[in-house]
């Protein structure tokens, strides 16, 4: 959570292995008080400390709404990533004491649907884990479609199956399964709201699939989460509190302002909410934009920057921060 | 073509296009009054969604009925309506069993426009969903604020509540929820002291 806002101290309950990929974490507070209640596909930032180096990682949501002795994600290992990911499966044990950011929901469904459609890719199953919890308790009516690489990474098949019966649709990559998206999307009922979380590929084929077909934007919803791409180190000056910074290759913008002691708004760290815009007072070289916030003409104009995952290249950067 | 400017007001005002053919699997038109000259110049612009559509009429409170130009338009369905409110099941009706990909247009008066608009929200589609154009009278749909009661096809400002006789200011405030303008009383602190009627919405 932002500047301010209270954070979740907690304790690591449980630790599970999903599949050869994914692990499962449930977090309790360690005062043993309740948590805050949340809604389908809300997401939490979770703090390591990782031999020194500070991460902030989001996570969605995945244990019931209704549950508020504990809050459950999944994690995806990425051997590629920065480390945010290998460290939650390598060095994150039960009873480990851990903190959290309050939960916040940028990926929440609409309660005037009629009908919530949910696509799934992979370790995008998570918000809709919650959300479905959320709809049937609420007595709505969903459908999910759901694409895996193979029966093996299948992460949670078995239970949505088990539970939720027909309405979860499985695709496996592996056997050539694909969602029919043209069928799917001509015959859903009007007031059919569309939510989709994955692979980045998937979601533009999402958005454009349902545009061409005449559905509006506002009945189509995303959520991807962008991990802060590495590059090239490069200065920083922060105008506000007179410093010089270094943002290191692996390091994101908005790691490099706190660890310069700055205090920085942000929600997702992961370039969708839009919190952390901060504005350019000079910019002489090119800022590699990296979020789904600012407009296309916004990012010509290079006089705003998203500090959780976009960096720069150049000679000078003056940031009003 | 008419097309009307509206003065700026308060943000909950609604403001209005120009009707363009959508992109989907059909393609339902609600007008009313010269709101049919609206659909009639989408159409003049090609017969892509003739296949698919349905237009719903109904006349003008001014008498204006241009049935037989839509009826030229031939397409697959058209039904000429009395009034909104005998339209309204067979709406409701177009609308329960449809599917998204569904175009909704409306054109004509802002009364009309803002019901049909209603009606598709109700059905689960997004208000920016629906297209809209005015044409044809400025009348207003209005409520009263202390009755609740609602005057279809208000000229008049200060106006006589059809339902409770208060004397009522029409505001621009307007309920997408209601589809009408608030109405609200102008006499409440000097009982009997109106102002001239105006004309304000021809």
């Amino acid at each position: 959570m932002s500047v301010g806002a209270p954070k979740i101290p907690v304790v690591v309950a449980e630790v599970v292995e999903v599949n050869d990929l994914i692990k499962r974490f449930r977090f309790v507070r360690r005062d043993g008080g309740a948590m805050p209640v949340f809604s389908g596909g809300a997401h939490v930032v979770v703090e390591m400390d990782d031999h020194g180096v500070r991460r902030m990682n989001p996570y969605s949501l995945m244990s019931h709404p209704a549950d508020t002795m504990g809050y459950e994600i999944s994690v995806r290992r990425d051997e590629a990533g920065r480390g945010g990911s290998l460290y939650m499966h390598r060095h994150v044990k039960p009873g480990m004491e851990m903190v959290l950011s309050q939960p916040v929901n940028l990926f929440p469904l609409d309660a005037r649907a009629k009908k919530h459609l949910m696509i799934a890719g992979g370790i995008g199953i998570t918000p809709f884990v919650a959300q479905m919890a959320q709809v049937e308790a609420m007595g709505g009516r969903f459908e999910l479609h759901y694409s895996v690489r193979s029966p093996v990474l299948g992460a949670y098949v078995e239970h949505l199956k088990a539970h939720y019966g027909p309405r979860v649709h499985v695709y496996h990559d592996e056997h050539g399964e694909k969602i029919d998206l043209q069928t799917l999307l001509k015959s859903q009922p009007l007031g059919t709201h569309i939510y989709a979380c994955g692979p980045k590929g998937m979601i533009a084929w999402v958005h454009a699939t349902a545009k061409a077909m005449g559905w509006p934007d506002r009945a189509v919803h995303s959520e991807e989460f962008l991990a802060p791409p590495v590059g090239q180190a490069f200065e920083v000056q922060l105008a506000a509190s007179g410093k010089s910074i270094t943002v290191q290759p692996n390091q994101s913008l908005l790691e490099a302002i706190e660890a310069a002691g700055v205090e920085a708004p942000y929600l997702c760290r992961g370039g969708a909410c839009g919190q952390c815009e901060t504005n350019v007072l000079r910019c002489d070289g090119h800022i590699e934009h990296n979020d789904h916030w600012l407009t296309d003409e916004q990012k010509a104009t290079n006089t705003k920057i998203m500090p959780c995952v976009s960096r720069f290249r150049g000679t000078a950067l003056i940031l009003d921060r | 073509m008419i097309k009307t400017v509206f003065e700026p007001a308060i943000p909950s005002r609604p403001t209005y296009g120009v009707l363009t053919p959508g992109v989907g699997s059909a393609h339902l038109f609600v007008a009313d009054g010269e709101g049919a000259d609206a659909v009639c110049d989408l159409f003049a612009q090609g017969e892509g969604l003739k296949a698919s559509s349905h237009i719903i009429y109904i006349p003008g409170a001014n008498g204006c009925d241009r049935s037989a130009a839509l009826q030229a338009l031939g397409v697959p369905q058209f039904h000429r309506s009395p009034s909104f409110a005998a339209a309204q099941s067979r709406l409701a009706k177009v609308l329960a069993d449809a599917h998204m990909g569904l175009q909704v247009y409306a054109a004509g008066t802002e009364g009309l426009m803002a019901q049909v608009a209603a009606a598709a929200q109700h059905a689960g589609l997004p208000y920016e969903a629906v297209q809209m154009e005015h044409r044809g009278s400025l009348a207003r749909r209005v409520q009263c604020v202390h009755c609740k009661g609602v005057t279809e096809n208000v000229t008049l400002d200060p106006f006589v509540c059809s339902h409770c006789g208060l004397s009522l200011f029409v505001r621009d405030h307007f309920s997408r929820r209601l589809a009408a303008f608030q109405g609200v009383n102008i006499d409440a602190e000097d009982p009997g002291l109106v102002p001239a009627s105006v004309e304000r919405f021809k």
